[in-house]
Formats: C-alpha cells, structure tokens, sequence
C-alpha cells in the first residue's frame, strides 16, 4: 500500500509542476497578478508532495518490503538500516527521486526566502523551475519508476552494491545533488531576466547567494566522493579523471566562474551577458552529468542501468534545455546593455582572466570526457583519455589563475595601478619565491613540480593576509576604529572569500606534497614479516577471520613499530559480501595531519603469505580540508548581513566586496 | 592610448591567450590518446610500437602465474582467437578473475610480452568492462566471417 500512495504523490506532484508552469509562466508575462499568486504555494505543495513520496520509499526500504523491484535489487534483510536508508537513493530510480526532492527543495526554498523580489519575477523564475521539474518526474515516471512492484515478492534482496555500503556513501549523494539541481536556481534566474528583459545589478545580488550556496554543497559533494573512492576502492588514489567524477567536475569550474562574474555584474554592471551565458552553460553541464552518470553511457559504479530508453530521454531533454535556452539567449542577450567601463588593470580583467581559465579548463575536461563518447556511439573505435591528459593540460591553464587570486581581490575595481599593487604584495611575493625554494628540502629531495605547486600556495596564502591586514590598516587609520573592531566590521563575504582562497592553497598544499613524496610499496608478507616505510616498521602479527552482519572476511592485525617500539596497530580487511559474492578491500588508514599511513591487504598467496600494499601519503587530508575550508567559504559569504535585507538598496559595502 | 583602443588591446590579448590555450589543450590531447586493440590486432601487430595502448578481453583460464616475489603476475588475455601474454607487477584489481573479463593498459616490450602499468576488471558481478566486451564482439565477427 505505502509505494503506491508514495507513486501517487509523485504523480500529484507531476500535475502540480504542470499547472504551476502553466500558470506562473502565462501570468507573469501576461501581467494576470491572480495567476502569478499560484507560483508559492504551488511551490510548498509540489515540495510536500515530493517529500511524501520520497518518504514512501524510505519506508519501504527500512520495513524490508521485497515486495518493490527498488528495495529486492537494493536491499537485503541483513544490510543495517543506516545502509537500507542509503540504498533509497543507492540506485538509478532513487537517486532520481532524491533529484526531484531536491529540485522541489530549492524552489520551496525560493518561494520562501526571495521577499525582496518582484512578483512577476519570482513567477518567471518558479515558473522556469516547474519546467525542469516536468522534465524530470515525467522521465522518473515513465522510465524509471522506484516504486514498481515484484510479483511473486522476493524471499530477499539482491543488497546494496557493497562499494557504497559506507558512511561517506550516504551523504555524498545528497550533497552532490544539492549543488547540481541548485545550479537550477541560477539558470532559472537568468532565463527570467531573459524573458523579462530586467538584467540588471539587483538581478545579480539575488542570484549570487543561490549560485554560492549551491557551490558550496557540490564542493563538498565532489570533496567526500573523493575522500571515498580514497578509502573505499582500497587503493589509495583521490582523483582518478574518471568520467563520472568529470562530470561532476566540469559544473563546478564553471559555478566558480558564475560565482566570480556574478561578483562583477553586481559590483558594476559588467559582464551581464557573459554571467547569463556562464549561469546556463553551467546548469547544462548538471544536466550533462546527470545524462553520463545516468544513461549508462558509462560503465561504472555509478551507471547502475544500460537502457538505452533512459538515456534517449535524458539526452532529448538535454538538447531541448540548452538548445531553447541557448535560443533565448541569441534573441534577447543583444538588449542587454554594456556595464560599467573598466582598465586593463582593475579587478575586473583579474575577474575575466579567471573566468576564460575557468572555462577553458572546463572545456579541456569536456573534450577529453566527451571525445572517446563520441568515437564509440559512431563507431570509430575504443580510445581512452587518461590522467596524463588531464594532468598535462590542467596544471599550465589554472597556474595563471591561482597567481591572479593573490592580485585580483587586492587590485581596484575599474583602475587599479602596477607600481601600487607591487608595492602591496612585493614582500608577499619575496617570501613566497625563498620559501617555496626552500621549503622541499625539509621535506627530502628538491623537485621543480614541488617547489612550483607550493610557490602558488604560499603566494595566495600570504596575498590574503596582505590583503586584511592592507584592508584592517585602511579601516583604523581612517575612520579611526580600534583593531578588533575593524576585525569585527568587515562583512562575512570578505571573510568567506579569504577563507575559500586559503582552502585554494591548503588543497594545492595536500596536492602538491601527496604528488611529491608518496611512497608506496607492493610487498608479500608472511606472519612476523616486516616492510619499513619512512620513519614506521610494519610487522604483520596475526590474520583471523571476520564475521561481519552480511559478510565473511580477514583482518589482519599489523603493529607500527617507531625505533623498534610499538606506536599503533592498524588493522585492514580484505571482505567478501556474501549476497553478491563481491570481494572487497578495507584499507586500513592511520590519519595524522602531516600524514596517512595506508595499509591495504591484496590477495591471499597459496603459501598462506598475503600480497601487502603499504602508502604513506605526506599531508594527503589538506586535499579534503582545503576543499571543506573552500565549501565554508561559500558558507560564510551567503551569511553575510547585506542578503538578509536584500530588497534594500546597496548601503555601502562598494570596495570591500567579496570575489568568494 | 584610448579607453576604446585599451578595451580592443584587451579583447585581442585575451583571444590570444585563448587560441595558445586551445593549441596546447589539442596538442596535450593528441599525444595523451591511448587506443584499444583485441589480442587479434595485438598478434597481427597492428598496435603501435613503444606507445601505451589498451588491451581487453578474457582472462585465459589456469594462465594466472605468479613470481616468487609475490607481486609479479602473468597471465593471458584471450579474445578467443589469440592470447596475449600480459606481464603485471602490483596488487590485482579485487574482481580480477581467471574467466572473467579484463582491460589493461601498458606497452609491448621487445620479447613480445605487453608490460601493463594498469589493470581494470568490471565494477560489480553484472558487468563486462566495455573494451574486454568489445574484443570478444570482434573476435566473433572475425570467426563468422571466415566460417
């Protein structure tokens, strides 16, 4: 009973999004204020209903009901419930389903938190928003139904895939989507302005804290898929250039660039076209994602169905997206007046350069991710674009923009001068040159690549402290302010813009030294066996037999000898879940802030010995931390006080503006 | 100079540094392209010579061997019609099996042996990497043809 009162709210909800479209799309175009009135409440509505429903398959999940095809091929009586929660979006249907929940979230929370703006507008932008989510139930209900039934019911399940039974797992997916479908919000702002012909800077400052918001959460989507497949696949690589993990990739280069031209279009007008351009270019690219991860193009984890009737209608759904908004664009953008003039040097050319490196990076991604695609669905042959590709183009496009990082938040707006700028920053400059010199010999041997990845990062370190203190000394010396109340009076958008940069620096940190020094090391070990790596001896003690609720396995127990004495042991596993018969490697990770020591058990040898691998990875967590202080960065800039009373007119905050 | 003559310095700058971009992205990308080849092609030496190349098909069954150091493996993919031997140093992929489909990435050496870097098997029980799939689609065309 519960699944199909569940379908039947979906299905509710596909009416409402109709009728919300309909009447919010006629009525602000047509000027009919009874009909705009719709778009709120039908916005709570369709959010309500989506919720219900989703909660309908929650339910189902957790009672174990074999009786719905989704819960037999997801779930088994012995996975643990936290598991069998995570299984309601572990496949194809759910996640979809967790998609419109959150399409439906954001514009309940559109509904709710746009005051300031115009009725007409909001009608225009919910309306956009409906139209998406018309897309996306009517694919979920007609191809991909998670609440089908099974007749006969099955005795059990089939489990959930054993790589996503785990902690990470249950949150990167709604993370993930939070900032895919919140990139929506953005689009449908920029195709509202479109059809009302209203670009203009307070169209900007009320799509800036819905684009950073929804950046933030797929920073730290992107962040924790990373930290899993690290942990998780057994093998101790963060970043594979995998086409599923591009996907999610190519969005967040252009969202950053979005966040940074919105940044400009508000401040002085300039820009408008290229942000509305940015915002649907970077909407697309979800959808894009949600086509490769979705139709089974791609053989991996992620693709969990190859129907070919899923991907038409994602694809036909993706080319009337970009192609009616590209169409839009074409007719309307020309009306779009110029903004403010700027000089070459001004925070403005900083602000463009990293908006052309952004997206030239993002296109070198699509070409290599796209490319071998295309070859296969016409039949020209196999090829694969690996790593090396990625690394050789990626490093030389973002090294430019991470130089400009220190000098763009530090310059003018409109005209900023050299001699000025290089006093400012020549001792961050100087120091960060000696240091990065310098520093890779406490670390061992010297390497270009080191010392060139850590001259970036203490250059954007030092240029944002250069850039407070500048900003502090300013704040005192002329409105005669004692330090810490300077300290307290900058606005949160400063703060979340120096916050996201360092997070910039501490990321290339983890890089760069992670890249530089690993040591990795495939050994057989037998009982008593030892394998020394850098300062730590491991000596394997014991193997016994593990009986976990829905697998078998081994745990080794390894002691980590410093000296000859024992500082830890660490324990890896090696498991095969019964159901699926899947073996699977839990790496043991010893984590430290200067290090993770990785221990891995391979395969078992017919001598009774096992195949070892042994990593230590120098500073490998600033990867992830550096990607969280960059997501609370987001964080801190939406707080800022100014959004809270965004209908009111700028008061002031010109010059200490945030390019977070 | 003019604010009109800077903001067309500007837009020419700025198109340069995106045409050398765009070169040295095609450039970067043309000599990163690794190509897939069926063991037929590896034996009919049609693979390029000191380039990385991808490799899919079986495993060949009992063909697993392992050196005394424990981490060096042999085995042989097969396609059906030929076996490459395939020389491997490191831990195997948790799903690689004797009789199951495999891709792997890496170069000939001179005795004939490909030397690979990578091994990849499928994800989960249900599915064949794409190229070992492949290899065996070619491999049964070749043979309906000559039948």
């Amino acid at each position: 009973m519960i699944p199909e009162v569940g379908h039947f709210a979906v299905i509710l909800a596909l009416c409402v999004a109709l009728a919300q479209a309909f009447f919010s799309l006629v009525g602000a175009t047509r000027g009919y204020v009874n009909w705009m009135a719709v778009s709120r409440p039908a916005a709570y509505l369709l959010f309500f209903l989506t919720t219900f429903g989703f909660c309908c398959l929650v339910i189902s999940f957790l009672t174990n009901d074999f009786s719905v095809l989704n819960v037999a091929s997801n779930s088994n009586s012995q996975l643990p419930w936290p598991y069998r929660l995570a299984a309601s979006w572990g496949s194809h249907e759910g996640s979809l389903l967790l998609w419109v929940l959150m399409l439906s979230g954001w514009m309940a929370a559109v509904a709710r938190f746009s005051k300031g703006v115009p009725n007409d507008m909001l009608s225009l932008i919910l309306g956009v928003m409906a139209l998406v989510a018309i897309g996306f139930y009517s694919f979920l209900l007609l191809t991909s139904n998670p609440f089908d039934r099974l007749l006969p019911p099955a005795m059990d399940g089939r489990d959930l895939n054993p790589l996503l039974q785990d902690p990470g797992m249950v949150i990167h997916p709604p993370m993930l989507y939070m900032g895919y479908v919140g990139f929506s919000v953005v689009f449908a702002f920029a195709i509202a302005a479109l059809i009302s012909g209203r670009l203009d800077t307070t169209w900007a400052r009320w799509s800036r804290p819905w684009t950073t918001i929804a950046w933030a959460f797929l920073t730290i989507g992107i962040a924790l898929g990373s930290w899993w497949a690290y942990y998780e696949l057994g093998w101790g690589g963060w970043w594979f250039w995998d086409p599923v993990e591009n996907a999610s990739f190519m969005p967040w280069l252009c969202g950053t660039a979005l966040m940074h031209s919105l940044l400009v279009t508000e401040k002085r007008g300039s820009f408008k076209v290229w942000t509305v351009l940015l915002a649907i270019i970077t909407f697309s690219l979800s959808l894009l994602g949600t086509f490769l991860v979705r139709s089974g193009v791609l053989t991996s984890v992620h693709a969990f169905a190859t129907d070919p009737e899923r991907g038409v209608f994602i694809l036909g759904f993706l080319v009337f997206v970009v192609g009616a908004s590209l169409v839009l664009f074409a007719w309307r953008a020309p009306k779009v007046g110029l903004g403010g003039r700027f000089d070459l040097v001004s925070r403005e050319s900083a602000l463009l350069a990293n908006n052309v490196l952004l997206v030239v990076a993002a296109a070198s991604v699509l070409l290599g991710t796209l490319y071998p695609l295309f070859l296969d669905a016409l039949g020209l042959g196999k090829i694969s674009v690996g790593p090396p590709y990625f690394d050789a183009v990626f490093i030389p496009i973002m090294a430019p923009a991470m130089f400009l990082m220190g000098i763009g938040p530090i310059s003018r707006w409109k005209k900023s001068s050299v001699p000025d700028l290089a006093l400012k920053l020549k001792w961050a400059f100087v120091v960060s040159i000696v240091s990065s010199l310098l520093l890779p010999f406490t670390m061992g041997t010297w390497s270009l690549l080191v010392s060139f990845g850590l001259l970036m990062a203490v250059w954007i370190a030092l240029a944002g402290i250069v850039n407070l203190w500048t900003r502090l000394k300013q704040m005192s010396r002329g409105e005669g302010r004692t330090f810490w109340n300077s300290v307290a009076s900058l606005p949160n958008s400063y703060y979340g813009m120096l916050c996201a940069h360092w997070g910039v620096a501490v990321f290339i940190v983890g890089v760069t030294l992670v890249n530089g020094y690993e040591v990795e090391k495939d050994v057989k070990m037998s009982l008593g066996n030892t394998v020394t790596i850098g300062n730590y001896t491991i000596r394997l003690d014991a193997l016994k037999d593990l009986e976990g609720p829905n697998y078998t396995g081994v745990e080794g127990s390894m002691a980590i000898l410093v000296d000859g004495k024992e500082v830890d042991r660490m324990f890896p596993q090696k498991r095969l879940y019964t159901v699926q018969q899947m073996a699977m490697t839990e790496a043991a990770i010893d984590t430290g802030f200067t290090r993770d020591l990785y221990i891995s058990l391979g395969e078992p040898l017919s001598d009774g010995s096992w195949v070892v691998r042994v990593y230590l990875k120098p500073y490998v967590d600033w990867i992830w931390g550096g990607a969280f202080l960059m997501a609370l960065g987001g964080i801190l800039a939406v707080s800022d006080r100014r959004y809270r009373k965004a209908s009111q007119p700028e008061n002031g905050t010109e010059g200490v503006t945030a390019s977070s | 100079m003019k604010p009109r003559h800077k903001r067309l310095l500007l837009v020419v700058v700025a198109l340069a540094l995106l045409g050398l971009g765009a070169t040295f992205v095609l450039k970067a990308f043309r000599s990163n392209l690794v190509f897939f080849y069926t063991p037929t092609e590896v034996f009919a030496g049609q693979v390029p010579q000191g380039q990385a190349f991808r490799i899919g098909g079986m495993v060949l069954e009992d063909s697993l061997k392992r050196k005394d150091d424990g981490v060096t493996v042999r085995f042989a993919v097969t396609d059906s019609i030929e076996n490459v031997p395939v020389q491997f140093t490191g831990i195997l992929p948790d799903l690689f099996q004797e009789g199951k489909g495999v891709v792997a990435q890496g170069r000939m050496d001179p005795q004939g042996v490909f030397v690979a870097d990578q091994v990849l098997a499928k994800h989960d029980e249900n599915y064949m990497p794409p190229e070992a799939a492949e290899a065996l689609e070619r491999a049964r065309k070749i043979k309906m043809e000559s039948e």
